[in-house]
């Protein structure tokens, strides 16, 4: 049980930018504004100007009942819009559209990891609203001469999430942040690595006494930090005997500090009322049909990873923690069998994960609904194709298409189990099948949807496009293509490393280099320590110019990476042994850390082709 | 004052340029004031364009006034404010859209009431409009621009807007027909607000006939504003000359204290003319008409202070000189706004506060909830309604600009409509003192067909809408 000795009550008020509509949530603008000068996405709705009026994105709306529900919420049956009236530079009307009474969603909750166990933080409620412009200063706020509005932001869909004060420390408030930003990424509504995804109004009290509201908290560490200060400066307000007012504090995100805004006693009177352009909005009946497409949360991925890949549940939430590393794991584990599942998450939620973190790096695994940026040379790709094989070829017994069709396989999921493994057909000639053993892939034709479904054993799909020329049977694989420079991308099995800072260029690991660097691993060719150095290495270095299934081999060539058999780690450990008899003297007599110094003399001895546990393992063995 | 069908015919045998110059000459020597900005150059381009294109639309060729609330895309709009100085939108509004598909020639920019707030066109930053039947006296307002315009033949047909009264007053003081049809008919994308859940667009012109083919032009829906309704429906065709069974209700809330006496007389005596057609007469109650003045100014005035937030100087009009914003707001929205503007929006954000909200705003939607009631209840038993559109004539210039109380009392008769949401168009019935009466026929919700056809028949049967004001 949790104390919570200075009577901690926190509750946020989260503003999440539902970035992933492809328009703005009253006009038809887009909302793919990040990259483009400002004010270029703007018109007469979302710059406010006389006469034109808001119209409701349906696809807003939708977005909004399914993170309600996410946030187990009860959807209400009819909806309505306000308006909030007060003036600012950034609100082209004088007013935001907001809801009031009758929200969209109110009343449900978020389980986090608390202080004291799993802790059930209360959601109020969870409306729609605009989004301002944004306003941009010269130097800071307080020094510049001018403001600059830029409205490309305007009207974006926003929902602001409110907590009940349910938190007990800053960790649980960023525990909740981190969960909440996480749900929204499951459903696909939300892009938190973009600009102004996020932003935290964090309300705080301490020892039953008034409430400070922090505003302009723009990140996660940001709320922690804002609140860890909050509780010190109320403290220090107590301890001196004087009280704790309510008013609304600025967040200095530089300095670490809030200043004091305004008291509540000035607080604006927002004068809600009706927005009478927009029709009250019957939503009865939404709610079912939204649900059932619902897609699994991060908690049933974990089970799913514990229970079906005999995974740990620390693992599995470190997986989870982030649904483009938790599919990523996932097309691992399926484009090989359950046993590797455990190899991958060693690997994956610790390793791979550490070494994200460590360079604050975001990463995403494109889906084939976005088009990226060229690695090479920064335009924006297309979606195109890339000829494999014919179908026909397949059916006839060809075997150069036997080549094209298994090189395609090997290349782009690390099937190199099919190289020798026997190709049927079945008598319609529709399906073809890959097996041995336990491993099989099978490739269906659908020439109604003028796609080839590839189907692996443990689940995965794939699809390829089907081209009909002539008497051919074209299969073709989706790629992305870049006009600018010709380069191209796989679109099934990019993993997307991306860096945060703009001077350094995108760096890349495919499912292949992953799997290739697992199974170099697995087949003892290379220690622990190069699995992770082959990691950095891609992570580090810019991308090859052409999509380079080799790579991993080239690194282990280039860096002469080769694990050191187990007899010359033996020989090094007695000669280690031999020559260290202090240490050896202080391990005996309990000294456990003396160990590392021999695990040192070992990989010196070795130049560092041994595998440190493995040469601890083997000290251990002669140490007795 | 010619008709559509007669220009339409002189058009056929000369050009829609030529007509066009007349009318701009027409308005180059008025003593009205009826137009902010005469678009001469734009009307005389697209004159020619259509007569060199042999356009086929149902307006093709015919000028067009606009009241100076309703954006039109490169010529400025100012809805008769300072703030709006220079203002030129960057987009035209649904009805401006649809204008030009039929082919009409935007001859310019009617004078009103500032921001449509008033019941004289007084208020304009512009200067009073006069009316043509004594230019000492008003044209009612706030449309008061477009109605002078076509009373005065310096246009055949005009857009107004309506959101208390603001087309059917000035119809009525000026002596042409103007109709305020139901709420979401019109779409109002890019009608420049003033009270949105209140207001129409509606048109002008000397006859029911006319009227009835503006109206074809602009009704429909636009997806663009979602009070709008979908309803595709041909209103000239309704134009017959018969109401024979048709059960007119008479709401005497609407007749008796306040009302002057010739008034009174004219409105009875187009009922019985009506009767004497076919149609019968029953009596309806309204009980809830002597609250509807107040329900309607502070829901008016709510959303007012709302609307005309946004005239910060910020992106568009008037500017003052540069400090920080919140000075910058203050100055601009000091100097631009004129004081009746002013009133409504302090009295409008007074009725919206906290502590207020209640008492006030939430109060006046029930009143209007009641007041829908009423005309729910009249029209089981009545077809149309039957009132006079103003309780008297047109007032002097200066009479009432100084006392706003009266000046609001005079929309008594037109406000119950738009808190209703109903259609109702006022049509001359009679003359006092050589001054212009009008009656308005109130309808059901989209019955439009209903209100043009009784409107129609009296017209026929009638001279009124024939007299012209002298001495232009």
């Amino acid at each position: 049980m949790y104390e919570n000795p200075d009577g901690v009550m926190i509750g946020l008020e989260v503003h999440v930018q539902l970035n992933k509509l492809k328009t703005k949530v009253f006009c038809g603008c887009t909302t793919d504004y990040h990259n483009d000068p400002p004010n270029s996405h703007v018109c007469p709705v979302c710059l406010g100007l006389p006469g034109a009026l808001p119209v409701i994105n349906k696809r807003a709306v939708e977005a909004a009942i399914k993170v309600g529900l996410a946030l187990n919420c009860k959807v209400e049956e009819h909806t309505q819009f306000y308006r909030k009236n007060y003036y600012y530079p950034d609100l082209p009307k004088g007013f935001q559209i907001t809801q009031y009474d009758f929200p969209i969603s109110s009343g449900g909750y978020i389980t986090i990891e608390g202080e004291d166990g799993e802790h059930r933080v209360g959601i109020t409620r969870a409306h729609m609203e605009e989004d301002p412009g944004r306003l941009v200063h010269e130097g800071t706020i307080d020094k510049s001469k001018y403001t600059l509005i830029d409205y490309n932001r305007s009207g974006m869909a926003l929902l602001e999430v409110v907590s009940d004060p349910d938190m007990r420390s800053p960790k649980e408030a960023r525990r909740y942040l981190d969960k909440l930003r996480n749900i929204l990424e499951y459903l696909d509504v939300f892009d938190g690595n973009l600009e102004g995804a996020l932003r935290v109004d964090a309300n705080i009290s301490i020892m039953g006494g008034q409430r400070a509201e922090i505003k302009n908290i723009s990140s996660h560490k940001g709320a922690e930090r804002a609140l860890l200060y909050e509780i010190v400066r109320q403290k220090n307000v107590l301890r001196r005997g004087g009280v704790v007012v309510l008013e609304t504090r600025h967040f200095d995100e530089a300095r670490e500090i809030t200043m004091s805004m305004r008291s509540k006693e000035e607080a604006h009177d927002y004068r809600y009322f009706p927005e009478p352009d927009l029709v009250p909005l019957k939503i009865s009946g939404w709610a079912p049909a939204i649900k059932a497409t619902l897609p699994d949360l991060p908690d049933a991925w974990r089970l799913l990873f514990v229970e079906q890949y005999g995974i740990t549940d620390e693992q599995a939430k470190a997986l989870t923690s982030d649904i483009r590393l938790a599919k990523f794991y996932q097309m691992v584990v399926q484009n090989r069998d359950i046993k590797f599942a455990q190899l991958a998450a060693d690997w994956m939620s610790n390793v791979l994960k550490g070494e994200l973190n460590y360079r604050s790096q975001t990463f995403k695994v494109f889906s084939e609904q976005e088009a990226p940026k060229c690695w090479a040379c920064g335009e924006k790709m297309v979606p195109s194709d890339r000829y494999l094989f014919d179908w026909n070829g397949i059916l006839i017994n060809d075997l150069d298409t036997f080549k094209k069709l298994k090189e395609y396989l090997m290349n782009n999921y690390g099937a190199f189990w099919v190289n020798n493994a026997p190709i049927e057909k079945d008598d319609a000639g529709r399906t073809i099948k890959i097996s041995v053993e336990n491993y099989s892939i099978s490739l269906i034709l659908d020439d109604t949807k003028n796609k080839v479904i590839v189907k692996f054993y443990k689940g995965g799909t794939y699809s390829l496009s089907l081209k009909k020329v002539n008497d051919r049977l074209n299969i073709c694989e989706d790629i992305f293509y870049c006009n600018n420079c010709g380069a191209s991308r796989d679109k099934n099995t990019t993993f997307i490393i991306k860096v945060e800072k703009p001077s350094v260029p995108e760096a890349e690991i495919s499912l292949i280099d992953m799997l290739k660097a697992l199974d170099f691993f697995e087949n003892n060719k290379i220690s622990e320590d190069d699995v992770l150095k082959i990691m950095r290495t891609i992570l580090q270095k810019q991308i090859p110019k052409e999509f380079d299934v080799e790579k991993v081999d080239k690194i282990v060539k280039e860096e002469g990476l080769k694990k050191v058999e187990g007899n010359i780690v033996e020989a090094a450990a007695l000669e280690a042994i031999n020559e260290n008899p202090q240490a050896v003297a202080d391990y005996k007599a309990g000294k456990e850390k003396a160990l590392n110094s021999l695990v040192g003399a070992v990989m010196k001895k070795t130049k560092g082709g041994a595998d440190a546990r493995t040469a601890r393992e083997v000290l251990l063995g002669k140490l007795g | 004052m010619a008709t559509i069908n007669e220009l339409k015919e002189r058009i056929h045998a000369g050009s829609s340029e030529e007509i066009v110059a007349e009318y701009l000459e027409r308005i180059g020597s008025s003593k009205l004031n009826a137009f902010i900005t005469v678009a001469k150059e734009n009307a005389l381009v697209r004159a020619k364009e259509i007569d060199s294109e042999g356009f086929e639309g149902s307006l093709a060729g015919i000028p067009v006034a606009i009241k100076d609330n309703i954006s039109t895309k490169g010529i400025l709009t100012t809805c008769a404010s300072k703030i709006l100085t220079g203002y030129v939108p960057p987009y035209d509004a649904h009805v401006i859209e649809r204008l030009k598909e039929a082919g009409a020639v935007i001859i310019g920019k009617t004078n009103m009431d500032e921001f449509a707030m008033g019941t004289s066109t007084e208020t304009s930053f512009y200067g009073p409009t006069r009316n043509p039947w004594d230019t000492d006296r008003v044209p009612g307002g706030s449309s008061g621009g477009s109605a002078a315009a076509v009373a005065g033949g310096e246009v055949p047909i005009a857009l107004g807007s309506d959101t208390g009264g603001s087309v059917r007053c000035p119809a009525s003081f000026c002596g042409v027909v103007g109709l305020k049809p139901t709420y979401g008919v019109i779409s109002r994308y890019g009608l420049i607000s003033y009270a949105n859940s209140l207001e129409q667009i509606g048109p002008f012109a000397t006859t029911v006939r006319d009227v009835a083919a503006l109206f074809d032009v602009i009704a429909g829906y636009d997806p663009r504003d979602s009070t709008s309704v979908d309803k595709e429906v041909n209103y000239s065709s309704a134009l017959k000359n018969d109401v024979s069974g048709l059960k007119i209700g008479v709401p005497e809330e609407y007749f008796g204290e306040g009302t002057d006496e010739n008034v009174e007389k004219a409105v009875w005596n187009a009922i019985h003319t009506l009767e004497d057609l076919g149609a019968t007469r029953i009596k309806v109650k309204m009980p809830h008409t002597k609250y509807a003045l107040s329900a309607y100014y502070i829901i008016a005035m709510s959303e007012a202070s709302s609307n005309l937030a946004r005239f910060d100087g910020m992106r568009y009009g008037l500017r003052t000189e540069d400090s920080d914003w919140h000075t910058t707001f203050s100055q601009v929205r000091a100097a631009g706004f004129g004081d009746e503007v002013k009133r409504r929006i302090l009295l409008g954000t007074y009725a919206l506060s906290a502590g207020y909200h209640d008492k006030y705003y939430l109060k006046a939607l029930k009143v209007r909830t009641l007041i829908k009631q009423d005309f729910e209840l009249a029209f089981k038993d009545a077809d149309v309604l039957i009132a006079p559109t103003m309780p008297y004539p047109a007032f002097k210039l200066g009479e009432k600009i100084d006392d706003p109380l009266s000046l609001y009392l005079a929309d008594v008769d037109t406000v119950p409509i738009n808190l209703a949401g109903v259609p109702s168009i006022s049509v001359p019935c009679g003359f006092s003192h050589g001054l212009p009466i009008g009656m308005q026929v109130i309808g059901k919700h989209f019955d439009e067909t209903t209100i043009l056809r009784t409107a129609y028949t009296f017209e026929e049967n009638t001279d009124f809408h024939t007299r012209e004001p002298e001495g232009l």
